[in-house]
């Protein structure tokens, strides 16, 4: 029989509607509001009870049924009873070269068990996005009292977490609103020449008057002068293309949106960072939260979109608290809302937190997350630019594109052109980790080597020797010592069969145990498949079984092959495209599986 | 669909294996090789169901496309060239064949999987004994009928058919992620405890026989199920009037189960719970329809649940 809700599962939810700008009444609320709600039900009681599910249910007229589909979806919204302070002990890719293990061997003789009911408990996590202070975690927090996203810590070292945690005992872990939490040595260093970075560590991320006075909100002007159309002619002369991923030209989205015929057209800030290695988007929505507003502001401008989503991934709580304020400031100033900068035109911004999906980073997965739905992707075509969020015109920018687009509009998109190459204009940031002098994040422009940018990061660990490179995270390929003088373009690194992602340049030594690193991205694919699909759901499995037996000394890499090419032919997405590539570039570059037994 | 095809007459020329085809527009490609009568394995499409291309077996290589193409589902547009014999297309349709049979349980799958599956090479030993499955026991809930998901495949039929396709029940959904993505209720509560009004229609659209019949699962279990003994009469059921066709499956003169045809205008295949079980009245009296036919009384002590409810009307 159905669970009833006790009193705080009520309260949680029904608090949560209550506090919608268009509080639900009567009327059950949209759909869209379901995983909002469902992540109210867990900050205030830790997971997502039968009777708290149940209640959710009642309110929306949603069978119970199809909400525990979604909440199981998402890493972040248990469905069983879970301590209310939860440690996710980040064992990825770069965390685990720092030493992952060795944390979650303290961890468990701290807490106990990964995944315990009592006040504070752990569980190993895939990338927290803090790879620049490897080891990481991020810690979840929840209670009826404080609530908030800022009750929750963002990456911290897990040994600083660990002394406060034994210390207060799970009491307020939040980091102070102005400390800067990525390292960004060219900063540091006072480093000139500067643009995606330029205001970081200079303007204060709380201040808009600080951001105004630093020329914050010129573009949005200078947009308002050119009209929708001649911001669309400035991008697509600047030849931007996004910095996801993917690599579209962001120009020509613009132009498919704004001229679609459908309304209302979404604008939608895919901020849901989450590919192993990257923290790039982290950094600038903590550091310089104003610039991606006033961005998304231009975007929905030029493109015809009155309301916009910004997405962030569910383990970005300090990104999350500054866009949040930097929202409700920018809504006091005009900035934002109705007759923005008394120009005529509407534009808001409603944040999304993730539920912890990697998959939600795939546009079309994001369309159903945001929905209310299970974050599986869907088929394209119909592409998000004719049929997206809602079923309507979309577009979806990454957060560092965004913010190239200020200065496009200040300098204009030819002026913009000249830096860089001819397939890569502008400047790149590149999320530099593993065994490097100085990890953290870095502008510089397309065309720079791998080799200049490894200099810049002080080159390899000091008494260490270079293995490999993994460019693009788990998603990606590697690259070796040989290679070093590819340039950093998306032309380049595609002839030489590589990508650049989303800017992950994780360094591995010779001491690191590549066979270690693939197993866990072979681990990574397969807890983040979202099950779908056949070929992702089962082959990312075997590709783990079958690279376990590699490993082992069996003879599997043709089995191996074959796994990779019915994954990147057969799946619907992105993801399960990708599932394959680093392993395969690891055996095609023999840096695992020669010279086994048998 | 069909209809709606029909009614535009425009039609999409394109090229199949360099076959030139004309389908009507808004066919899928699947259509237009069924059209052409290239064979196309599908596994989770149904023609009464909204095509949901999870299992991937129908991939065709498309000019054009990076990755391959769901015949069922993408629509034929002008100039496409098709390719459905490629050495792309059947590896993946082998891998998709190997990776499905190496981790369910498909022993009653259609009799055509097996025939793809040497069609395309499959092999699914080759990832070991120890290869994950979805092995587990099966839930025996009720009476009427029993989820063996040991057998699915995550067509996501059955979760169609419970919601808006047919039945808008909604007593299933998809949970999980990745492997671990099932077919489920609410924190997994039993059928009786769900929202479940034991339609049936989730049975009538499953593929492996993972949702099946009781009386099937009883009669499969005790040896006594044997399709070649059975006949199927069509009749029209008697309980209400909207004239739903039913089709009795009946083994020595009792019937074991009732399908509906998937081509019938009034029912698309599906039924409620009284057409789809209610049929114990037709043989109140009989001996025990799960029973071995020939000697009921020595039928063996069932240890997988209470027989099925068939008190005499009298």
């Amino acid at each position: 029989m159905a669970a009833a809700p006790g009193a705080a599962e009520r309260e949680a939810v029904d608090a949560f509607l209550a506090s919608l700008a268009e509080p639900a009444g009567e009327m059950p609320p949209p759909r869209h509001l379901l995983l909002p709600a469902l992540h109210a039900l867990v900050d205030a009681i830790g997971w997502v009870s039968e009777g708290g599910l149940n209640h959710v249910c009642e309110r929306f007229g949603i069978p119970p049924a199809e909400a525990y589909g979604v909440a199981s979806f998402y890493a972040l919204l248990p469905t069983e009873p879970r301590a209310p302070v939860v440690i996710h002990a980040c064992d990825d890719i770069v965390c685990r070269m720092a030493g992952a293990h060795r944390v979650a061997a303290v961890l468990e003789e701290v807490l106990g068990p990964a995944g315990g009911t009592d006040a504070v408990t752990w569980l190993p996590s895939p990338c927290v996005g803090a790879c620049d202070r490897a080891p990481a975690a991020f810690v979840q927090r929840s209670n009826a009292e404080n609530a908030t996203v800022d009750s929750l810590a963002p990456g911290l070292p897990v040994e600083r977490l660990l002394a406060d945690l034994a210390g207060r005992e799970g009491t307020d872990l939040a980091l102070p609103l102005r400390s800067g939490s990525v390292r960004i040595p060219q900063v540091e260093d006072g480093a000139q020449g500067l643009r995606l970075l330029r205001r970081i560590g200079r303007v204060d991320p709380a201040s808009l008057d600080d951001y105004q006075a630093a020329g914050g909100y010129d573009a949005l002007r200078r947009a308002i002068d050119l009209g929708p159309a001649g911001v669309i002619r400035e991008v697509t002369d600047s030849r931007l293309m996004g910095r996801g991923g993917a690599a579209f030209p962001a120009g020509r989205k613009w132009s498919a949106v704004a001229s679609a015929p459908a309304r209302p057209h979404f604008l939608i800030c895919n901020a849901d960072e989450s590919e192993p290695g990257t923290f790039k988007d982290r950094a600038l929505m903590e550091e310089d939260p104003f610039a991606l507003i006033e961005a998304m502001t231009i975007a929905g401008f030029a493109t015809g979109c009155e309301k916009s989503y910004l997405y962030v991934r569910g383990e970005y709580p300090v990104a999350t608290a500054r866009l949040d304020h930097a929202i409700r400031e920018c809504r006091h100033q005009g900035l934002l809302g109705a007759n923005v900068m008394g120009a005529g035109f509407d534009f808001d911004i409603e944040i999304r937190r993730g539920g912890g999906a990697y998959i939600c980073g795939e546009e079309t997965a994001l369309f159903n997350s945001i929905e209310g739905f299970r974050g599986e992707p869907r088929n394209k075509p119909p592409f998000p630019t004719d049929r997206g969020l809602f079923g309507k015109p979309t577009v979806v920018n990454n957060v560092e594109t965004l913010v190239n687009v200020l200065d496009i509009v200040l300098e204009g998109g030819p002026a913009f052109a000249t830096l860089g190459t001819e397939g890569s204009t502008g400047t790149k940031l590149f999320c530099v980790s593993g065994s490097v002098t100085r990890p953290g994040l870095y502008e510089v422009t397309f065309g720079t080597t791998l080799r200049q940018l490894l200099d810049l990061a002080g080159g390899v660990t000091s008494g260490r020797r270079m293995k490999a490179v993994l460019l693009g995270g788990a998603a990606g390929t590697f690259v070796t010592p040989e290679r070093l003088d590819l340039p950093l373009t998306f032309e380049a690194t595609r002839e030489a069969g590589a990508a650049l992602g989303s800017g992950v340049v994780v360094v591995f030594d010779d001491t690191v145990d590549l066979a270690d690193i693939l197993l866990r991205i072979a681990a990574f694919f397969r807890h983040e498949s979202c099950g779908q699909c056949v070929p992702c759901r089962v082959g990312t499995v075997r590709q783990e079984e079958a690279l376990e037996r590699l490993v082992a000394g069996g003879n599997e890499a043709a089995l191996l092959e074959e796994i990779a090419r019915g994954m990147g032919d057969a799946s619907i997405c992105g993801l399960g495209h990708t599932a394959g590539l680093a392993v395969r570039s690891a055996l095609g570059l023999g840096l695992i599986g020669n010279g086994g037994p048998r | 669909m069909s209809a709606a095809l029909e009614a535009n007459g425009r039609t999409v020329a394109l090229t199949i294996d360099g076959r030139d085809v004309a389908v009507p527009e808004g066919a899928t490609l699947l259509m237009a090789c069924r059209a052409a009568e290239i064979a196309t394995p599908t596994l989770c499409f149904l023609e009464t169901l909204a095509p949901v291309n999870t299992c991937r077996v129908c991939v065709v290589e498309v000019e054009g496309s990076r990755a391959l193409v769901p015949a069922c589902s993408r629509p034929a547009e002008p100039g496409m060239v098709v390719s459905t014999d490629s050495e792309r297309v059947r590896h993946s349709r082998k891998m998709v064949l190997e990776f499905l049979a190496s981790s369910v349980d498909m022993s009653l799958a259609g009799t055509e999987i097996h025939g793809w599956m040497e069609t395309y090479g499959a092999n699914p030993g080759r990832y070991g004994p120890v290869a994950e499955s979805v092995a587990q026991p099966p839930k025996v809930q009720d009476d009427l009928y029993v989820r063996d998901y040991s057998k699915c495949i995550l067509c996501y039929k059955c979760v169609q058919a419970c919601g808006v396709e047919a039945q808008n029940t909604f007593a299933i959904a998809v949970a999980g992620r990745g492997f671990d993505a099932r077919i489920s209720t609410e924190f997994d509560v039993t059928l009786p405890d769900s929202a479940c009004v034991y339609c049936g229609n989730c049975i009538g659209v499953c593929p492996t026989g993972a949702l099946i019949f009781k009386t099937e699962f009883d009669m499969r279990r005790q040896g006594t199920w044997d399709e070649s003994r059975q006949s199927v009469t069509r009749t029209v059921c008697a309980y209400c009037g909207v004239g739903c066709n039913l089709d009795l499956h009946v083994q020595d003169n009792r019937i074991v189960k009732v399908t509906s045809p998937l081509d019938h205008d009034v029912t698309s295949g599906h039924l409620c719970i009284k057409g789809r079980f209610g049929w114990q009245h037709v043989q109140a009296g009989l001996d025990d329809p799960a029973g071995p036919a020939p000697a009921p009384d020595t039928a063996p002590g069932s240890s997988s649940g209470s027989p099925p409810d068939r008190r005499p009307a009298s």
